[in-house]
C-alpha cells in the first residue's frame, strides 16, 4: 500500500465507523473493495491488518450494537471475507471471535439490518470470499452458515437468492477439492460431511413438490456442472440423475427452463462419460416430451454440443425445424418436399397447437429463424444443411407476411391471417434469408428469392426497418447469387433483377420517410462499391434516374440522409457514374460535386454530412480521383482550412486521416522525383524533397497538426501525435545540423505553441520555414505525449489515492453543510 | 323488426329498418360504378373519342353502332352516364318516416328518393354532411350538365339485346332502373328536407324510438346512429374509422349493449394500410415531378384530399418540390377548402385546438397563401393563364367519365413522363382507364381508405359486444380474389347475419318489455309489502291508457253505481268492470311444519311423497290428497267442502297475502 493511502486510511476508517457520516455513494465502497482486493494480491493480509490497526477497529466496530448504515455493514462483511481468504489472517480473525460475531447466528443474522437485501448479499459475498481453505470449511460447518444459505436460496431478492446458490456451489467444490480422495470419489458416503449435507439438500429439493425449490436445486446443479470439471461431478450426476429423470415424469414438467439449462450444462461438461450416464437418452426424451415452443433452445443447445451422437443431433434438428416444416406442409400442394422436414412436420394437432395463439406462434417462428441463423454460422452446423427446403420455407414465410402467398389448405389460410403484415416475423425471415445466401441454391429458387425481395421492396406496406433488412438481404444475395471463384461479375439473372430493382429504388429515394431514403442510399453505395466498375451494371444504372435522385438528396432536410447521399454521390463520382456527364469542355460541371462537397463541409450545420464528406475526400485522395489530382495541394489546403475550424471532433480526426494519406502519397511521389532513388529498395525510407516540406508549411499542414496535438478531444490529439511522429521519422534524414531553437523563428513558434497550450488558440503560427518546423518537431517529446494520451482520460481520477481523498472530501462537504445549518 | 336491403353495395348502403311502428331509412348511397360502362364526357372536343368506331354484332349487324363504341377491345355506351339506384319496389318508399344519413358519400341518391317516391318524411344529417354532400352533388350535376349530350342510349338496355353484348355490359344488373343524373333543382329540394343534428343529440320519433348520431371518425360530420326504445337498441355503423385523421374520433363506447348492430361501410381495400399508401403516393408524386412529368390525382372534392394536402404540405419542402404548382380544379374547390376550415367542432382535437390560437385547422390555407396550391372552378378561364408544367393536378371525377379529369387524361395520356395516381377506392382503376387505352402515361394505384378493416372490426365487436351483427354478404366471406384469406371477413359469435340487394331480413330478436308510466295519484294509493328484504310488492288495479306510443296506468274509475235493474248507462260501457279482487298469495309451504300442523289439528296417518315438482301429502284416513308444487297447491277430496275449507285455511296459514 502506498504511503499516501496508508496515511489517509485511518481517517477513512473513522468516517466509515461513524454512524453520523453518510457514505452517499455505493460505488465508492465497491471501488474501495476492489482496491483492497488488488492490494491483497501482493501483500499479506495479516500484515496489513496488523500494520493498520484502524482496519481492525473498523471491523470490530460493527460488532457493537449501534446504528451503522446497512451499506457499511455490507461493506465490512465483504471486507472481512476478503481478509479471511488468506488462512493465517482467517485464524487471526477467528481468534478474535470476529468471524463468528459477524457470520455466526449471533452476528449479522440477528441484526435488524438483516432485513436489507444488501446486508444479506454482503454476508453471502463475504462468506464466498473467505471460503478458500479447509479452515473456512470447518468454520462453515460449525457456524451453521450452510443452513442459512439453504434458506437464502428462496430469498425474495433475486440477487441474494442467486448469490446463495452460487455460494453453495463454491462450498461444495471447496469441500470436494480437499475432502474426497481419488478412490472414494464414486462413493458418496465417503464424501466430506459438508458436501454430503449440500448434496442431500439438493436431492431433497429435487423431490419437492414445490417448483421454486426444484428450480433452486436445478440452478445449483447447473452452476456446479458448469464450473466444476473434476471427476467427482460424475459421481454427483450418477447420484442425482434419477431424481432429475423423475422430474420429466411429472405433468406438467416443473421448471422446464432450468431443467434444460441443467441438461445442457451437464452435456457440456468435459469429465462425464455421457454414454454411460444416460444423458443422451435423457436429452432425447426431453426433446420429444417438450412442446415446440419450449424445446427450441434445448435443440439449439444440443446441436451446439461437440460430441453429440448423430441420432440425437438429427432429432434436435428436427425439433428446431418443426415450425418451418409445418409452414411448408400447410402451403405446398405437392406432397412434402423430399429430403428435409419429412416426418418433422408432426401431426395436424401440433399445427393447431402452434396456431392457437398468434403471439406465441410469431414468437416461436422468430426464435426458430434466429436459432437457424446462428446455427448456420457455427462449425457444428448440421450436415447436410437442408438449404433448399429452408430457403423454400423462408420465402414462403415472407410471402405469407406480405399477403402474396395463396395456399389452398385451411391451415394455410389461417397462416395467412396470422402472419399477414407481421413485421417481427418479416424481419427475422429477412435476416435468415440473408444468411441463406451463403449456401448453394438452385437457380429457380434464387429467382424466387429475387422476386420476393422485389415484392417486399416495392410493397407500400413494408415498414422502414423491413426495407432496411430487405436491402441488406438483397445485397448478400447479389453477392452470392452465383459462385464462380475469382469472379465478381453479376450473373445475367442478377442483372435482370437490377433492371427491375432500379425503378423501385428510384421510388424509395423519394420516400417521405427519411429512414427509407437513408437505407436506399446506403444500399446504392454498396451496390456501386461492388459492381460500379462493370459495364453492364453501369448501363443499367444509367438507364434509370437513380444517380440524379441520389445527388438531389444532398439537399435533404434530414442530416443522416445528406450524409448517406454524400457517400453515394462520392461513390458514383469515383466510378465516373455521376448524374451530370463530365466533359472536358465543361470543367465547372465536372468540379460541381467537389464544390458541393466543399460547401457541405464548410456550411452544413450537422456533423454527419461533414464527416461523410471527409470520408469521401479521403477515399478520393487515396484512389487518385480526377478532381482531386488536378490540384491536390489546393484540395488539401482547402479541406484542412475548413476542418481546422470544425466543432466536431470526428471531422477533425478525419481531417488528420486525410492529411496522413496525403503525406504518405506525397512522400512516395516525392521520392520519384529523384531519378536515382528508383532502384533503391523500399526499406530505405526515402527522405522528402525540401520543396515538399515547403508545401507542407504552405498548406499549412504543420500548423493543422500542431493545433490538433493540443486538441481537447483525446482521440484527435492521439491521431495528431501519430501523424507528427510519422512525419518526424520520415524527415530525420533531411534534417540539417540545426538544433531546436537555432532557427530564427523557431523560438516564436515555441512561444505560440506555449500560448496554445494555455488555451489561446486563435493566434496563427505565421509563415514558417521548413527548418524551423523540423526543429520544433524534434524538440517536442512526442513519445512522451503519446504515452500520456494512451492512458484513459480518467487515469488520474482512478487512482486509489484519489478515491480515498474523494470519499473523505464528500464527508468533509457534509460536515460543512452541517455547519451551515447552525 | 325487419330490415329491407335496397342496395347491394357494402359501402354505399341503403337499408330500411322497421322498428316499433316506425320506418327508418338508413343512408341512401348511389352506386356510380355503372358510369364505367359509358364513354367519358370530354370538356374539349376530343377527336379520338368522337372517332371511335361503332360496335357491331358478330354477324355484322350494326344497329347498335350509334349507341355503342369500341375502344381497345372494350365496348362503351355513348350516352349521358347513368346511375344504378337503390331498389324502389321492395318497399313503398312513401311510407318511410325518416332517413338517417351517416356521411356525405352515402346520400348521393337522396334526390331520387325524396323527389320521386312520394316521400314525406324528414331527413336527418349533421351540418358538414349536408354541406359537403351538397358540394358533391353540385359538382356531379355540374360535371354532367356542362357537357350536354343529345343522345340517350336505350336500345342496348333491351334484355334481348343486352344478352348479345360483350362483358361487362352483358352482366350489368338492373339496367332498366338506371337513371340519368338529377338536376340542381331536385338537389335543392331534397336538401331542404334535411333537418340538421349534432353528435349525441337525441331525436324522438313519434315517441316510439329515439335516434342519436355518434361521431364515426371517417369524415367531417360522419356519424353512426343509435336507434333505441326503452328496452331495445339497434346500432347502425356505417363508414367508421379508428385512424387519426382530420375528423373527430369515433365514439365506440355508446355502441355498447346493442341488441342488433348493422355494420356497413368497411374499408374497400382491406389489405392496404392507408399510411403505406400515403407514403407510396408521395414517393410516386415526387419521382414523377423530379423527372419533369405531371401528376394527375382523380379525386372527390372533399375528404381524403384534405389529408393528402396536409401530407404534401409536410413533404414538399423536404422533397425539393417547393416550386411545383399544385392545382385543385373543381366547381366546388373553393367552397370545399373553405368549408373544411369552418367546421371546427367536427374536427379532431388537434385541429380544434388550432382554432383557438387562432390558426386555420388545415395547413392547406398556408399552401394557398404561399401560392403553392391554387384552385379553380374549371380548366376554362384563369387556369389556362396560370397553368405551368410540371405540376400536380387534383380534380374529379374519380370514375374518369366526366369532370375536368377527362381533359387531363387526354392531354397527358400520351407521355410516359406523366403519372396518374388513383387514391379513391370506389372505382376499379383498370376499368376507369379502359376508354383511354392505349395509354403511355404511368398509372399508380394508391387507394386510401381509412374505414375500418377486419382486424379493427373484430376488436370493435369484442369491445361493444352486440347480441347480433347484420352486415352485407360480402363481409361474411373472404374476398373472391383472395379466397384463402379467412382473416378478411367478419368473424363473430353468433355468426353475422348477411343481407344482399332486394332481400328482407327478419331480425332475430323479440321485443319483451314496454315501459309503462304510472300516474302519481295511482302510485300514491299503492301499499307495497316487503316480501323479501329489498323486494316489495303491491297489487295494482288500473286502466292502461295508450296514446302516441306512450303507455300510462291511470287510476281505475270509481266502482260503478250498483247497476240499475234496467239498462246500463252508456258512459259505463267504456269503463272495464272492476271485480273485487281476491288477495294474492306468496311464499312457500314447508312440508314438515305443514304435516305437524295437520297432526295438531287431528289428522293422522299422514304420508308424504316426494314428486318431481314438489310433494304430495296423503291423508289416508280422510282419503284426501294435498298436492304441493312450487306455484300451485291442490286439495283433492271427495266432495267434502268443509274438509277442503279446513285444509285450505291450514295451507293459507303458511302463505302471505297482499
Amino acid at each position: 500500500m502506498d504511503p499516501e493511502c496508508a496515511r489517509l486510511l485511518p481517517a477513512l476508517c473513522a468516517v466509515l465507523a461513524d454512524p453520523r457520516q453518510l457514505v452517499a455513494d455505493d460505488t465508492c465502497l465497491e471501488k474501495l473493495l476492489d482496491w483492497f482486493k488488488t492490494v491483497m494480491e501482493t501483500e499479506c493480509s495479516l500484515h496489513l491488518l496488523q500494520d493498520h490497526p484502524c482496519l481492525m477497529e473498523l471491523l470490530s466496530h460493527v460488532l457493537k450494537p449501534q446504528d451503522i448504515s446497512p451499506r457499511v455493514l455490507s461493506f465490512v462483511l465483504r471486507l472481512v471475507g476478503i481478509f479471511a481468504a488468506q488462512e493465517d489472517c482467517f485464524q487471526y480473525l477467528q481468534q478474535g471471535e470476529l468471524l463468528l460475531g459477524l457470520f455466526g447466528e449471533t452476528g449479522a443474522l440477528s441484526w435488524a439490518a438483516w432485513n436489507m437485501p444488501s446486508v444479506r448479499s454482503g454476508w453471502i459475498q463475504g462468506l464466498c470470499s473467505l471460503a478458500q481453505h479447509p479452515s473456512a470449511l470447518h468454520f462453515l460447518a460449525d457456524s451453521g452458515a450452510v443452513d442459512t444459505i439453504f434458506a437464502l436460496q428462496g430469498d425474495p431478492s433475486l440477487f441474494v437468492a442467486s448469490a446463495a446458490s452460487q455460494l453453495l456451489v463454491h462450498i461444495l467444490a471447496l469441500a470436494m477439492q480437499g475432502g474426497a480422495s481419488g478412490s472414494s470419489i464414486s462413493e458418496a458416503a465417503a464424501w466430506p460431511v459438508c458436501a454430503q449435507k449440500i448434496v442431500n439438500h439438493v436431492e431433497e429439493s429435487l423431490h419437492s413438490k414445490a417448483t421454486p425449490q426444484v428450480t433452486q436445486a436445478l440452478n445449483v446443479l447447473t452452476t456446479t456442472f458448469g464450473r466444476c470439471h473434476s471427476p467427482w461431478t460424475g459421481a454427483l450426476w450418477g447420484r442425482l440423475s434419477p431424481p432429475v429423470a423423475c422430474l420429466f415424469e411429472r405433468d406438467p414438467i416443473p421448471a422446464v427452463h432450468s431443467l434444460m439449462d441443467l441438461l445442457l450444462s451437464v452435456a457440456r461438461s468435459p469429465v462425464l462419460n455421457f454414454a454411460a450416464c444416460g444423458l443422451w437418452e435423457m436429452l432425447a426424451q426431453t426433446l420429444s416430451r417438450l412442446s415446440p415452443t419450449q424445446a427450441g433452445p434445448l435443440a439449439l443447445g444440443t446441436l451446439k454440443l461437440q460430441h453429440c451422437p448423430q441420432e440425437l443431433r438429427t432429432q434436435a434438428f428436427g425439433v428446431l425445424l418443426q415450425p418451418l416444416a409445418c409452414i411448408l406442409k400447410a402451403t405446398t400442394q405437392a406432397p412434402g418436399p423430399p429430403g428435409l422436414l419429412e416426418g418433422t412436420a408432426g401431426s395436424s394437432l401440433t399445427v393447431d397447437a402452434l396456431l392457437s395463439s398468434k403471439s406465441a406462434f410469431v414468437g416461436l417462428l422468430c426464435q426458430t429463424l434466429a436459432h437457424l441463423e446462428e446455427l448456420q454460422m457455427l462449425p457444428q452446423c448440421p450436415c447436410p444443411w437442408p438449404q433448399v427446403p429452408l430457403l423454400e420455407a423462408t420465402v414462403t414465410i415472407l410471402r405469407l407476411c406480405d399477403g402474396s402467398a395463396n395456399p389452398s389448405s385451411s391451415v394455410g389460410g389461417r397462416l395467412c391471417g396470422t402472419l399477414g403484415g407481421c413485421v417481427r416475423v418479416q424481419r427475422a425471415a429477412l435476416d435468415f434469408l440473408g444468411t441463406l445466401s451463403q449456401g448453394t441454391s438452385p437457380l429457380e429458387l434464387v429467382l424466387e428469392v429475387f422476386s420476393v425481395l422485389l415484392k417486399t421492396l416495392e410493397s407500400p406496406e413494408s415498414s422502414p426497418t423491413v426495407l432496411k433488412k430487405t436491402f441488406q438481404a438483397t445485397l448478400r444475395w447479389l453477392q452470392n447469387s452465383h459462385k464462380i471463384p475469382n469472379c465478381s461479375d453479376l450473373s445475367p439473372d442478377a442483372l435482370l433483377f437490377l433492371g427491375e430493382l432500379f425503378p423501385i429504388l428510384q421510388k424509395r429515394l423519394c420516400s417521405p420517410c427519411w429512414e427509407v431514403r437513408d437505407s436506399a442510399l446506403e444500399f446504392l453505395t454498396h451496390l456501386i462499391r461492388h459492381w460500379g466498375g462493370q459495364a453492364d451494371f453501369k448501363e443499367a444504372l444509367h438507364s434509370s434516374e437513380v444517380p440524379t435522385l441520389a445527388c438531389q438528396l444532398l439537399q435533404d432536410p434530414e442530416s443522416y440522409v445528406r450524409a448517406s447521399a454524400v457517400g453515394a454521390a462520392g461513390q458514383l463520382s469515383s466510378r465516373g457514374l455521376q448524374a451530370t456527364p463530365t466533359s472536358p469542355e465543361n470543367p465547372q460541371a465536372q468540379q460541381g460535386l467537389l464544390m458541393d462537397f466543399m460547401h457541405i463541409l464548410s456550411t452544413d450545420s450537422e456533423g454527419f454530412p461533414r464527416r461523410a464528406v471527409l470520408r469521401v475526400f479521403t477515399e478520393w485522395l487515396r484512389d487518385g480521383h480526377a478532381d482531386v489530382i488536378r490540384d491536390t495541394e489546393w484540395f488539401v489546403a482547402t479541406v484542412l482550412q475548413a476542418v481546422s475550424r470544425d466543432l466536431d471532433w470526428e471531422v477533425r480526426m478525419q481531417g488528420l486521416e486525410l492529411a496522413q494519406v496525403f503525406l504518405i502519397q506525397a512522400m512516395g511521389r516525392s521520392s520519384l522525383h529523384c531519378p536515382y532513388t528508383v532502384g533503391l529498395p523500399e526499406a530505405t525510407s526515402p527522405s522528402p524533397h525540401p520543396e515538399f516540406l515547403q508545401t507542407l508549411c504552405r498548406l499549412p499542414l504543420f500548423e493543422f497538426a500542431f493545433c490538433a496535438l493540443l486538441d481537447c478531444d483525446r482521440p484527435v490529439a492521439q491521431k495528431a501525435c501519430d501523424l507528427l511522429l510519422f512525419l518526424r521519422d520520415k524527415t530525420t534524414s533531411c534534417s540539417g545540423p540545426q538544433e531546436a531553437g537555432d532557427s530564427p523563428n523557431s523560438a516564436s513558434v515555441e512561444a505560440v505553441l506555449q500560448r496554445w497550450r494555455e488555451g489561446e488558440q486563435g493566434q496563427p503560427l505565421g509563415d514558417l520555414e521548413p527548418e524551423a518546423m523540423l526543429a520544433i518537431l524534434r524538440s517536442l517529446d512526442l513519445e512522451g505525449l503519446q504515452g500520456k494520451l494512451a492512458k484513459s482520460s480518467d487515469h488520474m481520477e482512478k487512482s486509489p489515492q484519489s478515491l480515498l481523498q474523494d470519499m473523505l472530501a464528500t464527508v468533509g462537504i457534509l460536515e460543512e453543510n452541517e455547519a451551515d445549518c447552525y | 323488426m325487419k330490415l329491407y336491403c335496397l342496395s347491394g353495395h357494402p359501402t354505399l348502403p341503403c337499408n330500411v329498418l322497421k322498428f316499433k311502428s316506425t320506418t327508418i331509412m338508413l343512408d341512401c348511397g348511389l352506386d356510380m360504378t355503372s358510369t364505367l360502362n359509358f364513354l367519358p364526357l370530354p370538356l374539349v372536343q376530343s377527336p379520338r373519342l368522337s372517332n371511335l368506331p361503332g360496335w357491331s354484332l358478330k354477324d355484322g349487324n350494326a344497329f347498335l353502332d350509334k349507341e355503342l363504341k369500341e375502344c381497345s377491345g372494350h365496348v362503351f355506351v355513348d350516352s349521358v352516364p347513368e346511375f344504378c339506384l337503390p331498389e324502389t319496389e321492395l318497399i313503398d318508399l312513401s311510407t318511410v318516416d325518416v332517413i338517417l344519413i351517416s356521411n356525405y358519400h352515402c346520400m348521393m341518391a337522396l334526390p331520387y328518393i325524396t323527389e320521386h317516391t312520394g316521400f314525406t318524411g324528414t331527413v336527418y344529417a349533421t351540418e358538414p354532411t349536408m354541406q359537403i354532400g351538397r358540394l358533391l352533388m353540385e359538382e356531379l350535376v355540374n360535371f354532367i350538365e356542362r357537357v350536354p349530350k343529345a343522345q340517350s342510349a336505350s336500345l342496348w338496355k333491351n334484355k334481348d339485346v343486352q344478352r348479345l353484348l360483350p362483358s361487362p355490359l352483358k352482366d350489368a344488373v338492373e339496367v332498366s332502373t338506371w337513371r340519368r343524373c338529377y338536376t340542381m333543382q331536385e338537389v335543392n329540394s331534397a336538401l331542404s328536407k334535411i333537418q340538421l343534428v349534432g353528435y349525441s343529440q337525441k331525436i324522438e320519433l313519434f315517441g316510439a324510438v329515439q335516434v342519436t348520431p355518434l361521431s364515426s371518425g371517417y369524415a367531417l360530420g360522419s356519424s353512426n346512429w343509435i336507434i333505441q326504445s326503452h328496452y331495445e337498441k339497434v346500432s347502425y355503423v356505417s363508414g367508421s374509422s379508428l385512424l387519426t385523421t382530420h375528423p373527430q374520433p369515433m365514439d365506440q363506447a355508446s355502441l355498447k349493449n346493442s341488441d342488433v348492430l348493422v355494420l356497413t361501410g368497411l374499408t374497400q381495400i382491406p389489405t392496404a394500410n392507408p399510411d403505406g399508401m400515403v407514403g407510396e403516393f408521395c414517393s410516386n408524386l415526387a419521382l414523377t415531378v423530379r423527372n419533369g412529368g405531371n401528376v394527375l390525382v382523380p379525386c372527390y372534392p372533399s375528404g381524403v384530399i384534405y389529408d393528402l394536402l396536409e401530407c404534401l404540405y409536410q413533404y414538399i419542402d423536404s422533397a425539393g418540390l417547393s416550386n411545383i404548382p399544385f392545382y385543385f380544379i373543381s366547381p366546388v374547390a373553393n367552397s370545399s377548402l373553405e368549408f373544411s376550415q369552418i367546421f371546427a367542432e367536427w374536427l379532431c382535437h388537434n385541429k380544434q385546438s388550432k382554432v383557438y390560437l387562432p390558426e386555420p385547422p388545415f395547413p392547406h390555407a398556408e399552401l394557398i397563401q404561399t401560392n403553392k396550391l391554387k384552385h379553380y372552378p374549371s380548366i376554362h378561364g384563369d387556369f389556362s393563364n396560370d397553368f405551368r408544367q410540371p405540376c400536380v393536378v387534383f380534380t374529379g371525377h374519380p370514375s374518369l367519365r366526366f369532370g375536368d379529369v377527362v381533359h387531363f387524361m387526354e392531354l397527358w395520356g400520351k407521355s410516359s413522363l406523366n403519372t396518374v395516381i388513383f387514391t379513391e377506392p370506389d372505382f376499379s382503376y383498370l376499368e376507369a382507364l379502359a376508354p383511354y387505352q392505349p395509354l403511355a402515361m404511368k398509372c399508380t394505384y394508391c387507394p386510401i381508405d381509412t374505414r375500418l378493416n377486419f382486424i379493427q372490426v373484430s376488436k370493435l365487436l369484442k369491445e361493444v359486444q352486440p347480441l347480433h351483427v347484420v352486415c352485407p354478404e360480402q363481409y361474411t366471406q373472404p374476398p373472391p380474389a383472395q379466397s384463402h384469406r379467412m382473416d378478411l371477413m367478419i368473424d363473430c359469435q353468433p355468426p353475422a347475419m348477411s343481407y344482399r340487394r332486394a332481400e328482407v331480413l327478419a331480425l332475430p330478436f323479440k321485443r319483451r318489455y314496454e315501459k309503462i308510466e304510472i300516474m302519481p295519484e295511482l302510485a300514491d294509493s299503492l301499499v307495497p309489502m316487503e316480501i323479501k328484504p329489498g323486494i316489495s310488492l303491491a297489487t295494482v288495479s288500473a286502466v292502461l291508457h295508450t296514446k302516441d306510443n306512450k303507455h300510462v296506468l291511470q287510476p281505475p274509475p270509481r266502482p260503478a253505481q250498483p247497476p240499475s235493474s234496467k239498462k246500463r248507462k252508456r258512459v259505463s260501457e267504456d269503463v272495464p268492470d272492476c271485480k273485487v279482487l281476491k288477495p294474492l298469495l306468496s311464499g312457500s309451504i314447508p312440508v314438515e311444519q305443514f304435516v305437524q300442523t295437520l297432526e295438531k289439528h287431528g289428522f293422522s296417518d299422514i304420508k308424504v311423497e316426494d314428486t318431481a315438482k314438489g310433494h304430495i301429502v296423503l291423508l289416508q284416513e280422510a282419503e284426501t290428497l294435498i298436492q304441493i308444487e312450487e306455484d300451485s297447491t291442490h286439495i283433492i277430496c271427495d266432495n267434502d267442502e268443509t274438509l277442503r275449507v279446513r285444509l285450505r285455511d291450514l295451507v293459507l296459514r303458511f302463505l302471505q297475502k297482499f
